[in-house]
């Protein structure tokens, strides 16, 4: 019945249907080719310059030139080990956190103080929360002034690496303080789709306290759906170029940063070293995914024994506490990181060991006005139109399947993650230089489409649950009422849906202002956004400048996370049901 | 091991209205005391309570022995009390042995010693050959089954049933009930079982007790109206041989 009242309503306003039929069936190509081929295209413009192979600068035969050079580069044992050593440090030490941090609250998710805390922390881009948590940690730093001098009888700031440090401590801490927030924020969604709280029920009924029961239970069935998010976390750990620049240590620096250095070195053949370094990176990071998964594997076959044996108690239980205390411990470290540079912001005159400026001003902020208003704009403008853009293809996408009755597979969501789990500097030499051929180097279309390749992917794995979980009947309720299926998206669909749709924008919105390299590289450094301008002054600027540069950058994110929320609620007042559940 | 259940003046209130009135009963090993009342009457909730894993929305009173072990305070996975749910939980991420595995008692060592273990209980149970099987490759009554087993392996002290039979179709209902009172009685386990289907209670052959709601409204427990070809001389509340109910827990 649905069927003929939907085709007597498709024989009315047939050539509009057909009409969007056709672009709606285009979506997922369309999608495809503005996502996966420049990325292939990018990693070719990067593989054969490493082979020696790059015409436009007098690279005509292959050779393993590059290779070579790259390889009796000084330092370079040093780059590669804490490139891998930082990468797999963070991120082992992020999931095991969260993991015991689950374990301990035993599948109770942390309450609306907890995730209030937790936003901004999530929000904060990874530049400026390395650049606060530098402030913070920096022997001038809030840290040693509260020690100061009373405990450590410093006067003056101590002479101490904390920033910088050659063994990638700071780098590694600055991971955690946002990967940590991440990853719980993915675990706690996929604890939403089983039912934890019966079988940690039953588990107590035969022995099993609730920490031995969740790691023995509900990790192994919450696990296959974090895993893509934390390849994600370990391939962006092992390639991050933006907090390795401001909180990692600068010689020898980690490998994706030598590539960079050597990249847009003044010596054009230095280009050669530079694309063999990214596909360095590319294969250590395929290599540690590989890893990883083989210890999957072996954890896997282990923890059956485990649960096999039937051990009520384990000896991990006093660990789970101290990781729960771990994850308070840096979310308070983000937060402090975060607020420390509101203070650096309108600070005048802050004399060590002082706990707070002697005076405060607005006046970097009034001065600096002029120099932020045009990098601000941009960062609008590339973050507003990437995201319209990743939601009108997601929404495409989403409609098509939902009229075609097919459903993207796992290995369609694996294509999503591509661009996630390569490392941004593998293909965006590449890419660049591709660019340069159809002469949109450094044009702002050029970035948005970059920022698209990152903002995609999180706005259809924001938008794609509650799309599908919207109860068909509303659909199918109009459909019988002779509305096409036009109209059903627009004043059924998408009104229903407001509140996610909301939410995976502003996501988008945060996730293009966190992208430096794709603003850097293919923005060709005409392109200038408060990202880009916060990391290059986070290296020996003036701290209150700085301050008001990746604050301006933080406050973007939340602004856009306060309108998500807020906005339904102004518009919708008078429904209690509609926006959707978020 | 074999002891007795006992219930001292346990009553469930939600928001001020009382689910449970002041009810005190033993119930002694090898025997199934049942407990009927209408769905939404608070059965579910009294067996949470004797469970350890009564919601914080509930508030409860009373206190609840094994034997002369107390373990009104004690958290769930200490008190030795196996509940069998209407669902049979099975843990879809392990196979049907390992979920026997994670029930057996971690005393019980070795590698061979335990599959032994958990080949002899499933072929005891005619489900001899399924250690290795998914669960979700089970029917209804094979999980039931297994489900049970995986209760008894933990060497539970007492057995609360909740509804345990409701999903199953009738042909099954009454195999089960004789494997589930059969084990129970078998093990020398007190049972409380609460349900609302007469069956139950007759094939448990034990003192039937009826949640019901007086003249002013309240809920009351008593002897049940029976229905059915039950000796009306086993329906009265049983009292606990071994127990004493003054003198221990008495500095609380």
């Amino acid at each position: 019945m649905t069927r003929a009242a939907a085709r007597a309503a498709s024989h009315r306003l047939a050539p509009l249907r057909a009409r969007s039929r056709s672009w709606l069936r285009c979506a997922p190509l369309i999608t495809v080719a503005l996502f996966l081929a420049p990325i292939v295209a990018g990693l070719l413009g990067t593989l054969l310059p490493a082979f020696g192979w790059l015409p436009a600068i007098g690279g005509r035969e292959f050779t393993l030139g590059p290779w070579a050079r790259l390889f009796s580069a000084p330092g370079i044992g040093a780059a590669i080990a804490l490139t891998v050593g930082t990468g797999l440090v963070a991120t082992v030490l992020s999931v095991v956190l969260v993991f015991g941090l689950c374990a301990q609250l035993h599948g109770r998710t942390p309450g609306r103080a907890g995730r209030g805390l937790m936003a901004p922390i999530l929000a904060a881009p990874h530049a400026a929360m390395a650049i606060g948590l530098g402030f913070l940690i920096a022997p001038s730093g809030w840290v040693v002034r509260l020690l100061s001098p009373w405990l450590t009888g410093w006067h003056q700031p101590p002479d101490i690496a904390t920033v910088q440090d050659p063994y990638g401590i700071a780098l590694t801490l600055g991971l955690l303080v946002k990967e940590v927030p991440y990853l719980l924020l993915m675990t706690i969604t996929a604890l939403g789709q089983v039912s934890a709280a019966r079988q940690l029920e039953a588990a107590a009924t035969l022995g099993y306290g609730r920490t031995v029961a969740w790691l023995k239970l509900i990790l192994p069935q919450i696990y296959p759906q974090i895993r893509l998010p934390i390849y994600a976390v370990l391939a962006y750990a092992l390639s991050v170029v933006d907090m390795s620049l401001i909180l990692g240590p600068g010689n020898p620096p980690t490998l994706s940063v030598l590539a960079l250095r050597w990249f847009t070195a003044p010596d054009i053949r230095m280009y050669f070293p530079a694309a063999a370094a990214a596909l360095l990176q590319l294969a250590i990071v395929l290599a540690s995914i590989l890893l990883w998964r083989s210890g999957e594997t072996v954890i896997a076959h282990l923890g059956r024994r485990w649960i096999a044996q039937g051990a009520r108690r384990t000896r991990l239980a006093p660990l789970t506490r101290i990781a729960a205390a771990a994850v308070a411990g840096l979310a308070g470290l983000g937060l402090a990181s975060l607020i420390d540079l509101g203070v650096w912001s309108v600070a005048d005159g802050w004399p060590f060991p002082q706990l707070l400026p002697k005076h405060w001003s607005a006046h970097t902020w009034t001065r600096q006005f002029s120099m932020v208003a045009w990098p601000l704009e941009t960062t609008l403008i590339v973050a507003v139109l990437a995201s319209a853009l990743a939601l009108l293809l997601v929404l495409g996408c989403l409609e098509n399947e939902q009229r075609s009755g097919r459903a993207a597979t796992l290995r369609a969501l694996w294509l999503l993650y591509v661009p996630l789990l390569v490392p941004q500097i593998a293909f965006l030499f590449g890419a660049q230089v591709l660019l340069t051929v159809v002469h949109l180097e450094g044009s702002l279309i050029a970035v948005i489409w970059s920022h698209l390749l990152f903002v995609l992917p999180y706005v259809f794995l924001c938008l794609a649950e509650p799309w599908r979980s919207l109860d068909a009947r509303y659909a199918r309720t109009a459909l019988c009422l002779g509305t096409p299926p036009r109209r059903v998206f627009l004043r059924i669909k998408l009104p229903l849906l407001l509140r996610p749709i909301l939410v995976a924008v502003a996501i988008g919105v945060a996730v293009s202002v966190d992208q430096y390299l794709p603003t850097l590289l293919v923005g060709a450094g005409r392109v200038v956004t408060l990202t880009t301008e916060a990391v290059a002054l986070a290296s020996g600027g003036d701290r209150r400048i700085t301050g008001v540069f990746a604050l301006l950058q933080s406050l973007i994110p939340l602004a856009a996370y306060a309108l998500a929320i807020g906005l339904p609620a102004r518009l919708q007042f008078h429904r209690r049901q509609a926006g959707g559940e978020t | 091991m074999s002891a007795v259940l006992h219930l001292e003046r346990v009553s469930i209130a939600l928001e001020g209205r009382v689910l449970i009135p002041p009810w005190s009963v033993g119930v002694p090993p090898g025997q199934v005391v049942t407990l009927m009342g209408p769905s939404g009457s608070g059965k579910s909730t009294l067996l949470s309570y004797l469970g350890g894993t009564l919601a914080a929305a509930f508030r409860a009173t009373g206190r609840v022995w094994i034997g002369a072990r107390e373990v009104t305070e004690q958290p769930p996975e200490r008190r030795r009390i196996g509940i069998l749910f209407q669902d049979d939980l099975l843990f879809p991420h392990l196979s049907v042995g390992e979920n026997l595995a994670f029930g057996l008692r971690s005393t019980v060592r070795g590698r061979k010693l335990r599959a032994a273990r958990i080949d002899a209980a499933l072929s005891e149970a005619g489900l001899a050959g399924f250690a290795r099987r998914d669960p979700a490759t089970l029917s209804g009554g094979q999980r039931a089954r297994v489900a049970l087993l995986r209760l008894l392996l933990a060497e539970p002290e007492a057995l609360l049933l909740d509804e345990p039979f409701n999903r199953l179709d009738t042909m099954l209902r009454a195999d089960f009930r004789r494997f589930v009172f059969g084990h129970a009685v078998a093990a020398g386990l007190p049972v409380l079982m609460v349900t609302h289907d007469w069956a139950d209670a007759e094939a448990a052959k034990g003192p039937v007790l009826e949640l019901g709601t007086a003249a002013d409204g309240m809920p009351v427990i008593g002897a049940a109206r029976v229905p059915l070809a039950i000796d009306a001389a086993r329906a009265a509340i049983p009292i606990g041989g071994d127990w004493s109910p003054s003198g221990k827990g008495a500095d609380r």
